[in-house]
C-alpha cells in the first residue's frame, strides 16, 4: 500500500474518478444540432451587434440575450497557433496536435480548434504548412455525435 | 481609500521536491518561517487567507479546512481564495483589504501547493469547460504557448530576434536563481540550451517553462500602527490593482492585453507612479513562461509595444539592468503555483526593506509585484514601498 | 421523477502520490505490527491517536511515542446505511469517536463484529460509553482497516 521513491520517501498512490453529469443547456444543445448538420453557428449580440462562436446564451460584455443566431462560414484564417508534443494523464487529445485560434468569416471572436490533415511530426515541416494568417477550411467526421469534435480539424487551404 | 497597510514580514519554504513530508507539514513549515521573520506568533493574528491552485491538485478539497492546525486558524476568521496563477495575488489583495478596512489590524496570509502529489496540467486542464475548451487547452504549456505566439507574430518581427531575448530571459533568470537560497531550479544555461531544448508546446522549449515545485509562502499584512510598534523596517503597500476578461480565450485581444495593462494602471495610479520603467527599483513579475514575461514588459508600460525582446537583449531587465525584473528567478525557477503569486509579493517585500540577502538589488526602495492567473485570464498587481 | 435533462457525462479523473511523511509512515507500520501508536505533547503532555507531527494547539513537533491501549469507550456512533463511491465499508455500518484509554482525544473508526441489520439490537449493543475493543485483519498491510472493527464487550 505505501510505496517508496528513488529518495525513499513514503507515498500512497491514489486515483481521484469523480463522475459528473453537466447540464448541457439550450444553447449549447442547438449549438452541437448544428454540428450533426455540419453546421457552425454563432450567435448575435442585439446590442453590440457581436457574433461570437461557439453560440452563446449571452453577451458577456452587454450582459443581453443573444438570441439571433448567424451561421458562419466553413473557412476562415490562422490568428495564432501552437503544437502541442507532451502528454498529460487523461488527456481528451493525443499529442501531437496542433490548436489555433481560427477567425472563421462571419464571427468577431476566434474559435479555437486543431490545425490537422498533414504530418505533423516534423517542426519545420508544420511552420511551413501552417502559419498566422494562413486560410483553413473545416474537415468533418462521417459520424456525427453532437460534440466539438465532430469537426475533426481545420485543414489549410493551399 | 482604506487606511495603510505594512507588510511586517515573509517567509518561504525551501522550494522543490518536498515528498519526504505531509502537506500540512509544509504548510506549517512557511508558517513557522514568516513567524520567524515578523517576530510575532499565532496569538498576534486576527485573520488568517489562504489559497492554493485548483484544490483537485492535491486531490483533498477545501484545503483551508484541511490546514487549520498547520495556518493555527483555529478560532479565527478565515478567507480562502483560488484564482489559479494569480491566487497568491488575490491572497495578497484579500489581506490587504482586511487590514486597510480597518477589520483586522494583522492578518497572516498563505500560498502553497504540493505540485508533486498530482498531475499540474491534467489538473490545470479542469480550468476548462468540458463541451470545448478542454479538448485543446493542453494545459498550461499550451494556453500560454498560443499566447506567446499571438504575441510574436503581432508585430512582424524576426522569430530569431524573439527567440533570442526569450533565451536571453531563460539562460540569466536560471542563473540569477543559483543566488536564491530557496529557488527550485537553479542551472548554468547557454543561448544554445535553450533554443535546442525539447520542445513541449511550440513554441515553448522545455526551458522556456517553469518546473512544478512545491512549497509556502507566508506574509504578514499589519495596521500602520502594529507595524510601527513591532516592525523596524516594514515595507509599506503603495498600490494594488486587479483585472480580469471574459471566460472565452478569444473574446479579448490577449497581446495588447488589457487585464494586465489594467491591473497595472490601478496599481500605478494609487501609488502616484507615472514613469514606471524609471520609477520603480525592482519588478517580480510572475514569469512561467519566457515570451509571456516579455509580453508583460509591454504591457506594464516598461517599454513601448514591440520594444520588448529588443530592450531585452540590450539588458534593460537583467539583474544590472535599468530594471530589474525577477532577481530572485522568478516562477520560471520556482513554481509551487498557490505560493508562487504570493511570492512575489515576499520578494518585492524583501527587496524594498533590504532583506534579500545575495540577490538584493542595491538601494531598491520601490518594488512591482504581479501574477497572473486562468488560461491568460486575470492579473493582478501590488507595489510596495519602503516609505509609507 | 421529472423532467428528463440533457446533459453531457464526463469524469475528471485525477492521479495522486501522496506524500505520507515519517511520522504517519510509522504510524502505519505499527498497524502492520498489531500495534496503534500515539505521540505526546512534550508542551500540554496530550497524547493524540494517530500519531501527528505536530501539536495543533501548541503547533511545537510532538515527542514521544506510545504504544496505546487497544480498548476504549464509545463517545458517539452513527450507523450508515446507503451506499455511496469510496465508502469504507458495505452499507449497513457504523463509524464511532472511541476514546481509547489513557489517550486525550477521539479515534474514528468502525464498530462491528455483529450483526447491524436490527437497529434496537445495535441500540442497546452501541451506546455512548460502551466499551469496544479493536479486532485485527489476519493479513495486514499498514492500512487503517488493518483494524477491522471495534467490537463492543
Amino acid at each position: 500500500m505505501i510505496k517508496f521513491d528513488k529518495k525513499g520517501n513514503p507515498f500512497i498512490e491514489a486515483e481521484g474518478i469523480i463522475p459528473y453529469e453537466t447540464a448541457v443547456g439550450p444553447t449549447w444543445h442547438r449549438f452541437f444540432e448544428g454540428f450533426k448538420e455540419e453546421r457552425i453557428y454563432g450567435t448575435k449580440c442585439p446590442k453590440c451587434n457581436r457574433v461570437l462562436v461557439p453560440a452563446r446564451t449571452f453577451c458577456p460584455r452587454c450582459f443581453e440575450d443573444m438570441e439571433e443566431w448567424v451561421e458562419l462560414h466553413q473557412e476562415g484564417r490562422v490568428k495564432g497557433w501552437a503544437l502541442v508534443d507532451y502528454e498529460y494523464f487523461g488527456m481528451p487529445t493525443k499529442p501531437p496536435f496542433i490548436f489555433s485560434v481560427i477567425g472563421l468569416e462571419g464571427a468577431d471572436c476566434g474559435l479555437l480548434h486543431l490545425i490537422g490533415g498533414f504530418d505533423l511530426s516534423n517542426l519545420e515541416t508544420v511552420r511551413s504548412r501552417v502559419k498566422t494568417g494562413s486560410r483553413v477550411r473545416a474537415v468533418w467526421e462521417k459520424e456525427k455525435r453532437g460534440h466539438i469534435m465532430d469537426i475533426r480539424y481545420f485543414a489549410p487551404i493551399d | 481609500m482604506g487606511r495603510p497597510v505594512a507588510i511586517i514580514g515573509a517567509g518561504q519554504t525551501k522550494h522543490g521536491n518536498r515528498s519526504e513530508i505531509t502537506y500540512p507539514d509544509l504548510v506549517r513549515e512557511g508558517v513557522k518561517s514568516v513567524f520567524e521573520d515578523a517576530g510575532v506568533g499565532p496569538d498576534d493574528i486576527d485573520g488568517v487567507v489562504f489559497g492554493t491552485m485548483p484544490s483537485m491538485m492535491e486531490g483533498v478539497a477545501l484545503t483551508h479546512f484541511y490546514f487549520a492546525d498547520a495556518l493555527q486558524a483555529v478560532g479565527k476568521p478565515i478567507l480562502k481564495s483560488e484564482t489559479c496563477g494569480s491566487t497568491g495575488m488575490s491572497l495578497a489583495l484579500t489581506g490587504y483589504y482586511w487590514v486597510a478596512s480597518g477589520m483586522a489590524d494583522m492578518v497572516l496570509v498563505v500560498g502553497s501547493e504540493k505540485m508533486h502529489e498530482g498531475d499540474s496540467q491534467a489538473t490545470m486542464t479542469t480550468v476548462a469547460e468540458p463541451f470545448y475548451l478542454r479538448y485543446f487547452i493542453a494545459g498550461a504549456p499550451g494556453i500560454f504557448s498560443l499566447q506567446s505566439k499571438l504575441w510574436i507574430d503581432r508585430y512582424g518581427l524576426s522569430e530569431e530576434l524573439v527567440r533570442d531575448a526569450a533565451a536571453k530571459i531563460s539562460v540569466d533568470h536560471h542563473n540569477d536563481a543559483f543566488d536564491n537560497p530557496v529557488a527550485h531550479i537553479k542551472k548554468k544555461l547557454t543561448m544554445d540550451d535553450v533554443k535546442n531544448s525539447k520542445v513541449v508546446v511550440y513554441p515553448s522549449r522545455l526551458w522556456d517553462i517553469c518546473p512544478n515545485s512545491d512549497g509556502a509562502c507566508g506574509v504578514i499584512f499589519a495596521s500602520e500602527e502594529k507595524a510601527k510598534k513591532i516592525c523596524r523596517n516594514p515595507a509599506w503597500v503603495k498600490g494594488v490593482g486587479y483585472s480580469g476578461e471574459e471566460y472565452w480565450f478569444d473574446d479579448s485581444d490577449k497581446v495588447v492585453w488589457k487585464s494586465a495593462i489594467n491591473a497595472a494602471k490601478q496599481a500605478y495610479k494609487m501609488a502616484g507612479i507615472t514613469n514606471p520603467i524609471e520609477e520603480l527599483d525592482v519588478a517580480e513579475i510572475y514569469n512561467p513562461f519566457t515570451y509571456v514575461e516579455l509580453l508583460h514588459y509591454e504591457c506594464f508600460g516598461f517599454c513601448d509595444f514591440g520594444k520588448a525582446s529588443d530592450l531585452t537583449l540590450k539588458g534593460i531587465f537583467a539583474r544590472d539592468g535599468k530594471l530589474p525584473c525577477d532577481p530572485s528567478g522568478g516562477v520560471l525557477c520556482t513554481n509551487p503555483i498557490g505560493a508562487s503569486g504570493l511570492i512575489r509579493v515576499a520578494e518585492a517585500a524583501m527587496q524594498v526593506t533590504g532583506k534579500a540577502g545575495d540577490h538584493q538589488i542595491e538601494d531598491a526602495k520601490l518594488g512591482f509585484a504581479h501574477a497572473m492567473g486562468g488560461a491568460s485570464q486575470f492579473n493582478g498587481v501590488m507595489i510596495v514601498g519602503s516609505e509609507l | 421523477m421529472g423532467k428528463n435533462f440533457e446533459t453531457l457525462e464526463h469524469q475528471v479523473w485525477l492521479p495522486y502520490k501522496f506524500s505520507v511523511g515519517p511520522v504517519f509512515n510509522r504510524f502505519f507500520e505499527g498497524l502492520k505490527e498489531g500495534k496503534i501508536l500515539g505521540n505526546r505533547c512534550p508542551k500540554c503532555n496530550k497524547v493524540l491517536v494517530p500519531a501527528r507531527s505536530f501539536c495543533p494547539e501548541c503547533f511545537v513537533d510532538m515527542g514521544d511515542w506510545e504504544e496505546v491501549s487497544q480498548e476504549g469507550e464509545v463517545v458517539t456512533w452513527a450507523q450508515a446505511n446507503y451506499e455511496f463511491f469510496g465508502a469504507p465499508a458495505e452499507p449497513p455500518f457504523i463509524g464511532a469517536l472511541i476514546r481509547l484509554d489513557h489517550t486525550d482525544c477521539n479515534f474514528l473508526h468502525l464498530v462491528g463484529g455483529f450483526d447491524l441489520s436490527d437497529i434496537d439490537a445495535v441500540k442497546s449493543k452501541v451506546k455512548s460509553g460502551a466499551r469496544v475493543k479493536a479486532v485485527w485483519s489476519d493479513v495486514k498491510k499498514g492500512h487503517m482497516l488493518d483494524i477491522k472493527f471495534f467490537e463492543p464487550e
